[in-house]
């Protein structure tokens, strides 16, 4: 049986909710939400990956404690406390990365602290975990916050590597990809390549689609 | 030009350091609200009178918890404070311009997650501003909103009127718009110098 089959007899089942996020609602992608983090803080593969961890983090908590609490929240001020809910993490996982790293904790800026106006938590918690159990928003969350790490790695790899000439800068693992006479693409690295890039991610996922469709109207 | 006066503030945050188009806050309406022009420059009023009291509200709220030394709870309390002024500022167009609160719709509630808002009491905070310098920070950064915003809508209005491919349609093509136009601004990078 299928994953679209299962989908249609007996609820959606636990591998699709997971995928959903990953690739068919991908937060980025598909639904194009979040896009202040995405396209900030991807000059360099090493913020990105702090950046997803992140939100992951957040998403995953946040999900779990709305999903767990969503009976006791009375309707009219659940907004209210399902932000009050995600402020809390953040200012936790703000904490937590000024104790691990001072670097990407200059680097990411306030933009970590701006994870609490991020669209997908706030967008999750009221769309999925407040009517779902705790497993399956648990697994919604997961989900997400990976198709949502993907979209920022997809975007800071090529940034990066055009415009730097390198991977993993400011880590030990750092990469040269070119020799050195390498011209960086400086553009890339400033505010118009994050939209150019963001710009050619979103056509080449709308061209994978548009040809899929056309696919599947020809062999039917 | 002395970097700390409110006058470069004003002038930096709205053009050099415009907040859409270099800082990338407020991405969400920038895309959303940009298909028509009457409603880009409500929308743009709108963020900019929030972003005033709340900025305001915002350098009030740190003061007191500075006093207490409780600043682990800044980030709570700004967005509470945040919701309660986008809140108020619906109650009072209501009452007092009902065509502009309708014109607004749902876009007035959610200048609450617009990430300008929260992003310029944030900002201002660690840049450690006083009363002055943040009330031009918030001039400064709603007129640059508004400009970016603007700007956008118009450049879209036109596009309608032309044949693009299919594909392209939609975000993509509002994407390398506002990158053309992040590129313009760059090049009022060299005023303050």
């Amino acid at each position: 049986m299928t994953i679209e089959q299962q989908k249609f007899s007996r609820g959606p089942s636990d591998l699709s909710t997971f995928l959903n996020g990953l690739w068919r609602e991908n937060p980025v992608f598909v639904m194009v939400l979040g896009m202040c983090p995405v396209l900030a803080v991807t000059n360099a593969v090493v913020n990105a990956i702090s950046m997803g961890l992140a939100t992951t983090f957040v998403l995953v908590c946040s999900s779990a404690l709305v999903a767990m609490l969503h009976n006791f929240i009375p309707k009219q001020v659940r907004i209210a406390t399902y932000i009050v809910i995600i402020a809390t993490f953040v200012t936790i996982v703000d904490y937590v990365i000024q104790a691990i790293s001072l670097k990407i904790y200059g680097a990411l800026g306030a933009y970590i602290q701006l994870i609490v106006v991020n669209c997908i938590i706030l967008g999750r918690a009221e769309a999925f975990a407040g009517k779902n159990t705790v497993r399956k928003s648990i697994l919604d969350a997961f989900g997400m916050s990976i198709g949502f790490t993907f979209a920022l790695l997809c975007l800071a790899s090529v940034r990066e590597i055009l415009g730097n000439g390198t991977l993993f800068c400011n880590t030990p693992f750092v990469i040269h990809l070119f020799g050195p006479h390498f011209e960086p693409w400086a553009i890339m690295l400033l505010p118009p390549g994050g939209f150019f890039v963001l710009a050619f991610w979103l056509l080449l996922f709308a061209w994978i689609r548009q040809r899929k469709t056309s696919k599947g109207t020809l062999t039917s | 030009m002395n970097a700390e006066s409110p006058g470069f503030i004003l002038i930096n945050s709205c053009i050099m350091n415009n907040f859409v188009l270099s800082a990338f806050l407020g991405i969400c309406p920038f895309l959303g609200v940009s298909g028509k022009f009457e409603t880009a420059s409500r929308m743009g009023m709108a963020v900019t009178f929030t972003l005033i009291v709340s900025s305001t509200c915002a350098y009030a709220i740190n003061a007191l918890l500075a006093a207490f030394h409780i600043e682990y709870l800044r980030l709570i309390c700004y967005i509470v404070i945040i919701a309660a002024v986008v809140q108020f500022i619906e109650m009072f167009m209501k009452k007092y311009s009902p065509a502009l609160f309708r014109a607004l719709g749902i876009y007035l509630p959610l200048i609450t997650t617009n990430c300008a808002v929260l992003g310029l009491a944030l900002l201002q905070t660690s840049k450690g501003y006083h009363l002055i310098q943040c009330f031009a920070y918030a001039v400064g950064a709603g007129t640059g909103f508004t400009i970016a915003l603007v700007v956008m809508a118009g450049l879209r209005e036109r596009l309608n009127l032309h044949d693009v491919p299919g594909m392209v349609k939609g975000t993509a093509l509002s994407l390398m718009l506002a990158g053309i136009l992040s590129l313009a601004f760059m090049g009022f990078a060299g005023l303050g110098t």
